[in-house]
């Protein structure tokens, strides 16, 4: 997985079966210290709390198809979580 | 299965439930050599790793599954092991 932001929203009500209800969200990729890598991209939003500028983790792919409750439908990219924190491992003191 | 060294964790409360109850680790991805290749990966823990160690990567999902036990889990990236040593032969 890797880290994104979410820079905006996108709406298509003409879409395809098994994708009702599926909120999309437009996420920047990020590298690892969070500046922008690659191109944005639209993901569907599983767990559906994600807003605009919040840094959220994603999967792709079959895993993207795999996140939603209703599971493999056509998504390839998939928000799995909301970042509170990125910082040192518990045993760094 | 890729090098990879935890350098730091990603704390997350809303989340796929998936991921509920397990630590989520950073890690820059090694080459054989020990050279960070610039790309990094989130992994689950499913090894206990440490901070600063360096560590085995699974990134397949049917295989994630299994170590995690969860067949509906969507996750790719997991820590299935601490690296001891790496040995290229180079003498």
């Amino acid at each position: 997985m890797e880290l994104a932001r979410v820079i905006g929203t996108l709406v298509a009500t003409e879409r395809s079966a098994g994708l009702d209800g599926v909120p999309f969200l437009i996420i920047q990729p990020l590298d690892r210290e969070q500046r922008p890598r690659g191109e944005p991209l639209v993901a569907a939003d599983a767990v559906a709390m994600a807003g605009p500028g919040e840094l959220v983790y994603f999967v792709a792919s079959r895993e993207a198809a795999l996140a939603l409750p209703e599971t493999f439908v056509p998504v390839d990219h998939a928000i799995v979580g909301i970042v509170d924190a990125v910082g040192p491992l518990e045993d760094e003191g | 299965m890729k090098i990879g060294r935890v350098v730091a964790t990603v704390v997350s409360t809303v989340n796929h439930p998936s991921f509920d109850g397990r630590r989520l680790l950073l890690c820059d991805l090694l080459d054989p050599h020990g050279q960070s290749t610039g790309r990094y990966s989130i992994a689950v823990d499913a090894a206990f790793a440490g901070a600063g160690e360096k560590v085995l990567i699974l990134d397949e999902g049917n295989s994630a599954r299994q170590v995690l036990k969860d067949p509906a889990a969507p996750i790719r990236a997991v820590v299935v092991g601490v690296v001891d040593a790496v040995d290229l032969g180079e003498g």
